[in-house]
């Protein structure tokens, strides 16, 4: 018979490290995360090395979320109405990194100023010990002004600013390199645009430590498969050694998963798609687990019982490392 | 793998007879390596070259079918280890679990019988059915199969590790080529006599791959080709790692004892860890996938993500760029304008029919793309807008003169006027599931 021989890929790049987070040098956190180093495909331990566990990022909001699911906002209780509080409870349900989206600032959502933003901020730096992710509005103006004010009121924390786009980088990395933060560089699903982003960073001397990459993540049944392919090609690609592939990758799946129709509808749904907060969960869950599969570094997520199980799950992955 | 023109010609009997149509054997080999041309029309091939050849024709992986009639389902035939690469073929099947001592056995096995979902017009339903034979008792077990075979015709995976067990239950229903699960180092004699007996695929397994290549080719000298394999793993990490090693040696070393669908199990102490188990499975490398319980809200998302991951990436599902009447149009109904990307089609359209108010929806050419990426495409911008609406003749359907843009190009309102004269745009909603809100508060055909 034919010998049995595993085949292991031997590949010549790996996933760069990143650290979020800073304990001295004006960072105030009590640990950092790090993530990347992977020297192989996903959880594939028998290839090569995987010397951080991906982790989860707890999403909280600088205003109470009154449009989001029921099913979410009835485990989220009455913390929402405090980002602070909000986030203490995420870090004790075990999430490593807080989300925080400064949706306020928003000119249709209240528009709150700069200076609410940067209160909000140290409100949350204040009330965890974990590193922050904090994401300006999404309007490219607002985000320049939320983020750069930010960015200088917490300087040295390793903060990761997000989003920083094709559209608006050239503000939101100077933001980050005079002041001592990483980018999350966010790009639609493509891996040539991904790479183009991070070339752009770079070339401003932003180094590659310090850039994390949003692929941007389609929920499970609006478009998972896109992401999906982009992420394994970017990952196949970073292993290969293509240098510009090489950041760790987030993925923000609890905001598009509670997005869809099958997170947020109880009545009127077929009687076959289950229970909704069962079907939200799992809807959330298995979004993380199959980017996770794809290569991601840092899921965040919504729900309590989601952070738990899919902790759970990296550790039942991360088995054998 | 596939040989190559050369190596197919060393195979011929180089007579250059000219019977098979082309000049000389060499020319035929060629046209046989690229599939032009059957081994067939070579008269004077001798049994040993056809069985060579007919092994390097074969594909790295089995296609095995399991079940007989209409239900039955066909898993393998994979020949790439990432989507992108090409696409992945043959959906593995969900079966759910039943012990053959349930009390409600007809009932469960009803249920999972008519289950039924749609998802961008395709019905979606289980594949199959596994009895356990938890009782240990062969005749609980035969009576336990004609139970559920007297409420469904989905085929059947018979879990017992007792040959008598499973010998029984095929006296009942051997005839619908169930899947025998499973063959051990142990039993592997006796389970596959009775699977070539009744000429029923059989899993086989062991906790290590060099003890499964072994017992591959043990069933395989006694004539089962149908083959599914149980690695024996039950945890995330181990069936990741086991599986893409599977996969990897079918189509990286072609190696035959090995090339098989597998038959992963996704039995958990939670519903949440039962769906994660058959969700990493769905995209990593199973054919068959047992779960433990009819529980509509893993099921669903699971389907959903079988048919994600399945979707040829070449070919995104899209709908026939035309005007879709919802519900009973009339000159007053509203006209909303989409994209022809299936899933926002049938979101759109499933959100109309929720609403109940009838709408004409304009589903104009967005190269199958969503609405907003098409038009950051630059394939639904005013111009098409104005020209699908023109082409559809619609100022002639309807009394109004308003049309209904999906929220994320409210950017294109004004232009879509300009290029319109005489039609007004209103904004809609972002998204579909704000529909029925949109139909009852904003919109006004006067």
């Amino acid at each position: 018979m034919t010998e049995l021989e595993i085949p292991v890929e031997k590949w010549s790049g790996a996933v760069r490290l990143v650290t979020l987070g800073a304990t001295g040098d004006g960072g105030t956190r009590t640990s950092t995360v790090t993530v990347g180093g992977e020297a192989a495909l996903p959880f594939l331990h028998f290839e090569g090395q995987i010397p951080n566990a991906p982790v989860v990022a707890a999403e909280v909001v600088d205003m109470h979320p009154a449009d989001w699911s029921p099913a979410l906002l009835e485990a989220l209780g009455d913390d929402t109405r405090d980002p602070a509080a909000w986030a203490r409870k995420m870090v004790g349900l075990g999430a490593d990194l807080i989300s925080l989206k400064l949706r306020s600032t928003h000119p249709d959502q209240g528009d709150r100023s700069a200076a609410d933003a940067v209160a909000t901020v140290k409100s949350v730096l204040a009330a965890v010990g974990v590193p922050l992710i904090v994401y300006g509005p999404g309007v490219v103006d607002k985000d320049n002004e939320v983020l750069v004010a930010v960015a200088e009121a917490t300087k040295g924390e390793r903060i990761a600013l997000a989003n920083c786009e094709e559209k608006n980088y050239r503000t939101i990395v100077a933001a980050a390199l005079g002041n001592g933060h990483l980018v999350v560089a966010q790009t639609p699903i493509d891996v040539n645009l991904a790479k183009q982003l991070n070339i752009l960073i770079s070339d401003m001397g932003l180094s590659l430590d310090r850039i994390l990459m949003d692929p941007n993540t389609g929920a499970l049944g609006y478009g998972i498969e896109y992401t999906y392919s982009v992420m394994e090609r970017l990952r196949l690609a970073a292993l290969m050694g293509d240098g510009m592939t090489q950041q760790p990758m987030l993925c923000t799946v609890g905001e598009e998963t509670w997005r869809q129709k099958e997170s947020r509808v109880a009545e009127g749904v077929p009687a076959a798609w289950g229970d909704l907060v069962d079907r939200a969960v799992v809807w959330e869950t298995t979004t993380a687990l199959t980017v996770l599969q794809s290569g991601a570094d840092i899921v965040s997520l919504r729900h309590p019982k989601s952070i738990a199980l899919v902790k759970q799950t990296i550790a039942a992955l991360m088995k054998g490392a | 793998m596939a040989l190559t023109g050369l190596e197919i010609y060393k195979l011929l009997p180089k007579t250059n007879c000219k019977e098979c149509g082309f000049p000389t054997c060499l020319a035929f080999a060629m046209k046989l390596a690229q599939k032009g041309t059957e081994l067939a029309n070579c008269p004077y091939v001798d049994e040993e070259a056809k069985a060579a050849l007919d092994a390097a024709s074969a594909p790295p992986i089995r296609l095995v079918a399991i079940g007989g009639g209409e239900r039955r389902f066909e898993v393998g035939n994979e020949t790439v280890l990432f989507r992108h690469e090409k696409t992945f073929f043959h959906p593995p099947g969900l079966v759910v679990r039943l012990r053959d001592d349930d009390p409600a056995l007809a009932e469960q096995a009803t249920r999972i019988d008519a289950y039924e979902v749609e998802r961008v017009g395709i019905k979606i339903m289980l594949d199959g059915i596994a009895v356990d034979n938890v009782s240990g008792d062969a005749a609980t077990f035969a009576k336990a199969v004609a139970t559920v075979k007297g409420v469904s015709a989905l085929p059947l995976v018979l879990i017992s590790d007792d040959p008598a067990a499973v010998e029984a239950a095929l006296a009942v229903a051997g005839g619908d080529r169930p899947l025998i699960c499973a063959a051990t180092t142990d039993t592997w004699q006796k389970m596959a006599e009775l699977a070539k007996g009744a000429g029923c695929p059989l899993v086989i397994r062991a906790d290590d791959l060099e003890s499964l290549a072994a017992l591959a080719h043990d069933v395989q000298g006694l004539g089962v080709e149908d083959i599914v394999l149980d690695p024996g793993t039950r945890d995330l990490a181990g069936n990741l790692a086991v599986f893409t090693q599977l996969r990897r040696l079918a189509l990286k070393k072609n190696f035959r004892p090995l090339g098989f669908p597998i038959i992963a199990f996704a039995g958990a102490a939670t519903r949440e860890e039962q769906a994660l188990l058959a969700a990493s499975a769905v995209a990593k490398y199973a054919g068959v996938i047992v779960l433990d319980e009819l529980d509509p809200s893993v099921i669903y998302p699971l389907m959903t993500l079988r048919q994600n991951v399945y979707t040829d990436p070449q070919k995104p599902i899209q709908m026939e760029p035309k005007l879709y009447p919802v519900g009973a149009v009339t000159d007053k109904s509203p006209i909303f304008v989409t994209t022809n990307f299936s899933l926002t089609y049938f979101t759109v359209s499933g959100e109309i029919e929720a609403s109940g108010v009838p709408v004409w929806l304009v589903v104009a050419d967005g190269d199958g793309l969503s609405v907003l990426t098409s038009w950051a495409a630059g394939k639904f911008d005013a111009e098409k807008i104005a020209k699908t609406v023109t082409s559809y003749g619609m100022a002639d359907k309807v009394s109004h003169r308003k049309l209904v843009l999906p929220g994320y190009v409210a950017a294109l309102s004004g232009e879509v006027e300009e290029e319109l004269p005489g039609w007004q745009v209103i904004v809609g909603p972002r998204e579909a599931v704000d529909i029925p809100s949109f139909l009852k508060t904003v919109w006004k055909a006067d």
